[in-house]
C-alpha cells in the first residue's frame, strides 16, 4: 500500500513552519506509524532531501518520547496506545495522511514534529516526589497499604509523560499529567507528609509554564495511551482546594493533623 | 493573604471561583424558574408573589446585588481563564479536530455563556426595567396595573402573557434558555469536577447535570410555548 | 598492559561487603561539596546514583541525550525486580538469590560482586517502596511477589507489566527532587562523545548538544557512565531505537577495558519478527511463561493452525528437557531450546521462526478474568502488533536480543582500569556472568546507583585534590573536542551513497547470523573479516543530510552507527577467544547434548579487552575468577 502525508515542516524553533506532502514508497500494512516513516525518511535522504524530524525511542509505548497528532488525533486514531503502536493496517491505500507536532505555548517546536516537552519535568522538579533520602526507608511491608489503594495509584502512575493530553486539550490544559503525579503519590501512606506541599507546588509550576486551564471536556482521558481516569482531576482539585483552605502547612500550631 | 492569591492567581482556584459562582447562579435559575411557574396557577398567585418580592426591597436588592456579583466573578473568571486557554495554544492545528471524547456543550461553554448574557440583558430590559423599546408590542408594561382593594400593583401576569404572545420575543427566549441547559447540562457536572466532588462516578454526575439541564429547559420553555397555544387568551384580552 | 586489580575485600564473602563499607574513606561532608561528578545516563543506574550522590552533599551533573531523564529504556522491564526478602517463606535467603544468581551466570560473573547485589537487594526494595512505588500488593496490604526464570522461589516484587518503568519513575523523582534543589544540574537533549582522560585519570567529558549542535567540554573530579548496554549492535533487539554503546565504547578508546562482549542475552519470549522493515522487536515479559506453556509441533512442517494440532502431536520440550524447571528455565537455555526446535523445521508462523506460548490451560485453570489481571497488558500489546488474540490462540514467541551482560570492566567498587572513571548497571561487567536472570537487572542498576557507588566513590574522590582538578582549557579537552568536531566534520563531509540505517541494518545481518543464538569458529571468522571490510565501506560511502547547527538525527545515528560497527568487531573477537559456551555464549563446537561446555580450565577468567590504536588488534587481559565459596558446577535445570 502507499498513503500521502501531509506533514509539519519547520527547521528550527524561530523560523515558522509549513506543511509539506509526500507520497509514501510502497509500505506493509503490518510496519508501525513509525516504521512507515523510517521508510519515508530513507527515500527522502536517498533523494538528498532531508529527513522528517520525529521523536521516538522505545517503540513499545512506554517511553513516552513518540508525539505526533495524527489525523487530528494525537498518537492516532486508535485508543489506548501511543503511536509507535499505531500501525499502518489501521489506514487505507492512498490515504491522506495529516501529520503535526503536539501545539502548545508550554511545548515549544525544536524541528518539524519534534517539541520540547521540559515543562513537565520542571513541574516535576517543583513536587513531584517523595522525600526520601537513600537508606533511610523502613522495611517495605512496615507500612501495609491496601491494594485497593496501590492499585488506584498504580492507574496514575502509569502515567507515561507523553503530552498527549495536553495535545488534545482545546485548552493545552496539563491537568491530566499534574494529577496523574499528585494523585499517585497523594494515594499512598508514603505520600502523605507532603501531600498538601505537593499539590500546592505542582499547580503552581505548572501554571507558571503556561498551560490552560481544565473546562472538562475529557478529550486527554480519551487521547491518553495508557488511559488514565478524569477522576485524578477531581481529586486534584479537591487536594489543592483543601490545601488552600488549610494554608501554609504546617505552620499554626493548632491546625488540623489531617494532611 | 496566600488564600486569595492562590486563589485569583492559579487556574485551578479560578475554577472554584467559577463553579462556586456557577452553584449560586444556578440556584437562582431554579428559584427564578420556581417562581415563573406560577403563572400556570393564575394571575393572582403571581400577582401576589410579585407584590411580596417588590415590598422587601431589602430582600430584593440583596438578592440583585449578590447575583450581580456571582455574574461579575463568573464573567471575570471566565474571561481571565479564555485568556489563559487562548495563550496556551498560538497556533491552531491544521487538521480540523476530532472532539474525541468531549462532547457539544463542553466545547462550546464560552459561545452559550456569551449568548446567554446578552439574552440576560435583553430579558432585565424587557421584563424587570421595562423598556418599551425591546418589547415588540410597542406598549409599556409598567403602566399594567391591577386593582386590589384600594390599592393596586403591577399585573406581572398580563405583562408576561402580552409579552410571549409576540412569537419573536418567545422564540428568542426558548433558544436563550435552550442554551442555558446546554450551558448547565456541562456547567454543573464540570462544577463537580473542578470542585473535586466524585461522590458520584462521571457517567452519574453528567447524567445528574444533563437532567438539570433538561428540567431547566421543558421548566422555562413551557411558558411562552404555553403563552403561544393560548394561555391566559381568557384573562387578558 | 592494563592493570586490571578486582579490588575484591578480604575476609568470609558474607561480610566483605560490611567490612569494605567500614574500611572506606569518608569525606567530610563539608569537603563533599567540593566534589564535583559527571553522571551520563538517567536510566535506574544513572539516576539514582545522581540522586543519592547529590543527598551525600557532592556536585553532580547529570547528561542524557533524551529529551528528558525519564525516557531511559530502564523503563521498558516489564516482568520485575528480585530480591531476597523471604516474604513469601518458601526458603528464599540473600544466600539463595546470591547463589541463583552465580549459577544463572553458568559461574562466570565475581562472587564477592554477586553477594553484595543480593545483600543489598532487599534495601532497594524498601527504598523504592518509600519513594512511592506502586508494587503489586496483596489484601493484606502486604507486598506480592512472582517467579521468575532460574529459581523455584518467588522472589520477584512487580508493578503490573510495568515494573521498570515505576522503578525508574521513582528514582527520577528522586532525581527530580535534586534538580529542584539545585543540587543536580540536569543537562539534556546531550550527548556524551568523548571521555577527557588527563594524567591517566577520567577527568571531563565532551558534549554535544543535540538542539544546537553545539559541543561542549565539562570537568569533574569523576566521571560515571551509566549508559547502559549495546544490544543494538544487532540492530534488531528490545533495546529502544536510541540506545548505544556510544559512550562506553568512546571510553574504550581512551583506555577503559571492555570485558565479556560476547555475553549477550537473548530473550526467549519476543514477538517474532514479520518484514524486512522492522525496526524493533517486542519483549513479551517472562513472566508469561508462569502460566504459558511453550510448544511446538512434533511433525517437521507442520503447517496447521494450532488449534487443529492434537495434544499429542505438541512437544512441549521445555517441561520435557528441563523437569524441574519447565516453562521457567533460564533465559539462554529456553532461547536455544526455541532455536533448535526451529531448525529442526518444527517452527510455525509464517517464517518458521517461532514457537507457541499458550494460556489455554491456564484460562481453563484460572478462568481469563485472572489472566487478564495478571498480563492483559501484555495480551492487548501482542494483538496491537500481530493482530491476533492471545486468549484464543497462542501467542507466537522467537527469542530476540535483550540484554548484554558484558560491558566495561570495573572493580569491585565499579571503577575501571582508568581510574576516577566508574560504571554503572548494564553498563558495566559485573554481575552477570555470562547470563542475566529475569528481574535481575532492574536489581543491579539499582544496586549500583542507590548502594554500591555512593559508598565506593569517596575512596577514589578522597585522594583528589578538589583545588588540581584541571580546567577545561586544559590541552586534553581541547585535543578531545577537536577530535570530536572533526569526527562530526567527517560524517557531513563524506557525501556517500548509504544512510547510517542501511550500515546498521547490514551489521545487524552479519552480527545476527555469525554471532547470534550459536558461533562458530568459522562463523565468527567470517564476521571478522566482514565487519572491518563494513567499517571500510561506512568511511567511504557514508550519507548524512542536513548540518550540524540543528537538530540532526541523521548524523546522531552516523556516529552511534559506526561505534557499533566497531564494537561488533570486538564482540567476534571475544566469542572466539572464548572456546567454550556458557550462558549466553554458545559455541557450537563446545556442547553436550545440546547444552553448554564450559571449560574451566582455560575460562574461568574475565576477559577484558584493552584499545592499542585505530586498526590495531587489541589486547585480551585476564582477570581470573577465584571463587572462593562456591564451587563451580555444571548448570543443570533438569
Amino acid at each position: 500500500m502507499k498513503v500521502r502525508l501531509k506533514v509539519w515542516r519547520q527547521s528550527n524553533p524561530g523560523t515558522p513552519g509549513a506543511f509539506e506532502e509526500h507520497e509514501t514508497p510502497d509500505i506493509n500494512p503490518n510496519m508501525s506509524f513509525l516504521e512507515m516513516l523510517d521508510v519515508v525518511n530513507e527515500d527522502l535522504a536517498s533523494k538528498g532531501q532531508e529527513p522528517i524530524a520525529f521523536d521516538h525511542d522505545c517503540r513499545e509505548g512506554i517511553c513516552g518520547t513518540c508525539s505526533l497528532v495524527i489525523d487530528g488525533k494525537p498518537h492516532g486514531p486508535h485508543q489506548g496506545v501511543a503511536t509507535c503502536q499505531t500501525y499502518m493496517r489501521s489506514f487505507s491505500d492512498g490515504d491522506m495522511i495529516t501529520v503535526e507536532p503536539f501545539r502548545a505555548a508550554p511545548f515549544p517546536i525544536i524541528r518539524d514534529l519534534v517539541v520540547d516537552r521540559k515543562a513537565f519535568d520542571r513541574i516535576m522538579q517543583a513536587g513531584g516526589f517523595i522525600s526520601v533520602r537513600t537508606g533511610n526507608a523502613p522495611d517495605a511491608n512496615a507500612i501495609p497499604v491496601p491494594k485497593i489503594a496501590a492499585d488506584l495509584a498504580m492507574d496514575a502512575a502509569q502515567c507515561i509523560g507523553c503530552g498527549a493530553c495536553v495535545a488534545a486539550c482545546k485548552n493545552a490544559s496539563a491537568m491530566l499529567f499534574v494529577s496523574a503525579k499528585v494523585s499517585h503519590l497523594g494515594l499512598l501512606p508514603q505520600g502523605q507528609p507532603e501531600r498538601q506541599r505537593r499539590v500546592l507546588a505542582m499547580v503552581e509550576a505548572m501554571d507558571k509554564e503556561g498551560f490552560g486551564a481544565c473546562t472538562v471536556t475529557g478529550s486527554c482521558e480519551a487521547v491518553c495511551p495508557k488511559e488514565i481516569s478524569l477522576d485524578f482531576i477531581s481529586r486534584m482539585n479537591r487536594d489543592y482546594g483543601r490545601s488552600l483552605l488549610q494554608g501554609e502547612p504546617g505552620r499554626k500550631a493548632g491546625a488540623s493533623d489531617e494532611a | 493573604m496566600k488564600f486569595i492569591t492562590r486563589l485569583w492567581g492559579s487556574s485551578l482556584g479560578k475554577k472554584y471561583l467559577m463553579a462556586l459562582s456557577g452553584i449560586a447562579l444556578w440556584f437562582f435559575v431554579i428559584g427564578h424558574l420556581l417562581g415563573n411557574l406560577q403563572v400556570f396557577l393564575g394571575p393572582d398567585k403571581i400577582n401576589t408573589y410579585a407584590a411580596f418580592l417588590k415590598s422587601q426591597p431589602g430582600l430584593l436588592w440583596g438578592a440583585r446585588l449578590g447575583l450581580l456579583a456571582m455574574v461579575a466573578l463568573h464573567v471575570s473568571s471566565a474571561i481571565s481563564l479564555t485568556n489563559l486557554n487562548r495563550n496556551a495554544r498560538p497556533q491552531p492545528y491544521g487538521h480540523p479536530r476530532a472532539p474525541f471524547g468531549s462532547s457539544y456543550a463542553s466545547r462550546t461553554m464560552m459561545m452559550s455563556g456569551l449568548i446567554v448574557a446578552a439574552f440576560i440583558i435583553y430579558h432585565l430590559l424587557h421584563y424587570t426595567v421595562q423598556t418599551p423599546a425591546v418589547n415588540l408590542t410597542g406598549v409599556d408594561f409598567s403602566e399594567y396595573q391591577e386593582a386590589v382593594g384600594t390599592t393596586t400593583r403591577h399585573d406581572v401576569y398580563r405583562m408576561i402573557i402580552i409579552g410571549f404572545r409576540h412569537p419573536l420575543v418567545s422564540l428568542f427566549y426558548i433558544v436563550a434558555v435552550g442554551l442555558l441547559s446546554l450551558h448547565l447540562s456541562h456547567g454543573l457536572s464540570s462544577m463537580f469536577q473542578s470542585l473535586g466532588i466524585t461522590r458520584w462516578s462521571k457517567t452519574g454526575r453528567d447524567c445528574l447535570a444533563r437532567t438539570a439541564g433538561l428540567i431547566t429547559f421543558v421548566g422555562y420553555a413551557s411558558i411562552p410555548v404555553a403563552v403561544l397555544l393560548g394561555l391566559g387568551k381568557e384573562v387578558v384580552k | 598492559m592494563a592493570q586490571l586489580n578486582s579490588n575484591i575485600p578480604a575476609g568470609p564473602l558474607a561480610q566483605k561487603w560490611e567490612n569494605h563499607k567500614f574500611s572506606s574513606k569518608l569525606i567530610n561532608p563539608a569537603n563533599k561539596r567540593k566534589y564535583k561528578v559527571i553522571v551520563v545516563g538517567a536510566g535506574l543506574a544513572g539516576s539514582s546514583a545522581s540522586a543519592t550522590l547529590a543527598e551525600l552533599g557532592y556536585q553532580v551533573e547529570n547528561f542524557v541525550f533524551h529529551d528528558s531523564p525519564r525516557r531511559a529504556h530502564s523503563i521498558a522491564a516489564q516482568g520485575g525486580v528480585n530480591a531476597a526478602k523471604n516474604y513469601q517463606n518458601d526458603g528464599d535467603s540473600v544466600r539463595r538469590l546470591f547463589y541463583d544468581t552465580i549459577k544463572g551466570g553458568d559461574f562466570r560473573s565475581r562472587e564477592a560482586n554477586v553477594h553484595r547485589l543480593a545483600e543489598v537487594s532487599v534495601n532497594i526494595i524498601d527504598q523504592c517502596t518509600a519513594q512511592g512505588v506502586p508494587f503489586a500488593r496483596e489484601y493484606g496490604g502486604m507486598l506480592d511477589n512472582r517467579s521468575f526464570g532460574g529459581a523455584q522461589v518467588s522472589r520477584t516484587f512487580y508493578a503490573r507489566g510495568q515494573t521498570g518503568q515505576q522503578l525508574l519513575l521513582g528514582a527520577y523523582s528522586a532525581l527530580c527532587r535534586q534538580i529542584g534543589l539545585g543540587s543536580v544540574k540536569s543537562h539534556t537533549h546531550s550527548e556524551m562523545l568523548d571521555l577527557v582522560v588527563v594524567d591517566g585519570h577520567a577527568k571531563g567529558i565532551i558534549v554535544r548538544n543535540l538542539r544546537t549542535g553545539e559541543v561542549t567540554r565539562h570537568a569533574a573530579d569523576a566521571v560515571v557512565l551509566a549508559t547502559g548496554g549495546y544490544g543494538n549492535v544487532f540492530n534488531l533487539s528490545t533495546y529502544a531505537r536510541g540506545s548505544n554503546t556510544t559512550a562506553i565504547w568512546r571510553a574504550y578508546k581512551r583506555g577503559a577495558c571492555f570485558a565479556n562482549p560476547c555475553y549477550t542475552q537473548i530473550h526467549p519470549t519476543c514477538i517474532p519478527v514479520s518484514g524486512d522493515y522492522q525496526s524493533k522487536l517486542t519483549l513479551m515479559s517472562e513472566s508469561l511463561r508462569n502460566d504459558g506453556r511453550i510448544w511446538a509441533p512434533k511433525n517437521k512442517g507442520d503447517r496447521r493452525s494450532p488449534q487443529e494440532i492434537p495434544e499429542e502431536e505438541r512437544d512441549y520440550y521445555l517441561e520435557r528437557k528441563y523437569p524441574s524447571f519447565g516453562n521457567l528455565a533460564p533465559r539462554d537455555i529456553a532461547s536455544r531450546a526455541a532455536k533448535q526446535v526451529c531448525d529442526e523445521g518444527r517452527g510455525v508462523g509464517e517464517s518458521g521462526l517461532g514457537v507457541y506460548l499458550d494460556f489455554s490451560d491456564a484460562i481453563a485453570r484460572l478462568g481469563e478474568d485472572k489472566i487478564r489481571e495478571r498480563y492483559g497488558n501484555l495480551f492487548s500489546i501482542y494483538r496491537e502488533i500481530t493482530n491476533e488474540d492471545a486468549y484464543k490462540t497462542p501467542m507466537r514467541i522467537y527469542p530476540a536480543v535483550h540484554y548484554t551482560m558484558g560491558g566495561l570492566w570495573v572493580d569491585y567498587n565499579l571503577m575501571s582500569n582508568l581510574p576516577g572513571l566508574f560504571v554503572l548497571g548494564e553498563a558495566n561487567f559485573s554481575d552477570h556472568g555470562a547470563n542475566r536472570l529475569g528481574a535481575s537487572a532492574l536489581m543491579q542498576g539499582l544496586a549500583d546507583g542507590y548502594f554500591v557507588l555512593p559508598a565506593t566513590i569517596a575512596t577514589y574522590l578522597a585522594l583528589q585534590d578538589t583545588g588540581k582538578r584541571p580546567k577545561t582549557e586544559h590541552p586534553a579537552f581541547k585535543d578531545a573536542e577537536l577530535n570530536t568536531m572533526a569526527d562530526i566534520k567527517r560524517m557531513l563531509d563524506c557525501k556517500g551513497g548509504r544512510t547510517p540505517a542501511a550500515f546498521h541494518k547490514q551489521l545487524g545481518k552479519i552480527m545476527w547470523e555469525y554471532c547470534g543464538m550459536a558461533r562458530s569458529e568459522a562463523g565468527l571468522k567470517k564476521a571478522l573479516q566482514l565487519l572491518p571490510q563494513l567499517r571500510e565501506e561506512y568511511s567511504k560511502d557514508l550519507r548524512v543530510t542536513g548540518s550540524t547547527s540543528t537538530l540532526n538525527q541523521s548524523l546522531e545515528q552516523a556516529g552511534r552507527v559506526v561505534d557499533f560497527i566497531e564494537l561488533g568487531e570486538l564482540l567476534c573477537r571475544d566469542a572466539l577467544a572464548r572456546e567454550e559456551s556458557c550462558g549466553g555464549h554458545f559455541r557450537e563446537e563446545h556442547q553436550e547434548d545440546g547444552e553448554c561446555k564450559r571449560d574451566d580450565d582455560r575460562f574461568a577468567h574475565v576477559a577484558a579487552w584493552e584499545y592499542t590504536g585505530a586498526g590495531q588488534t587489541p589486547v585480551r587481559n585476564v582477570e581470573p575468577l577465584v571463587y572462593e565459596e562456591v564451587k563451580m558446577a555444571t548448570r543443570s535445570y533438569k
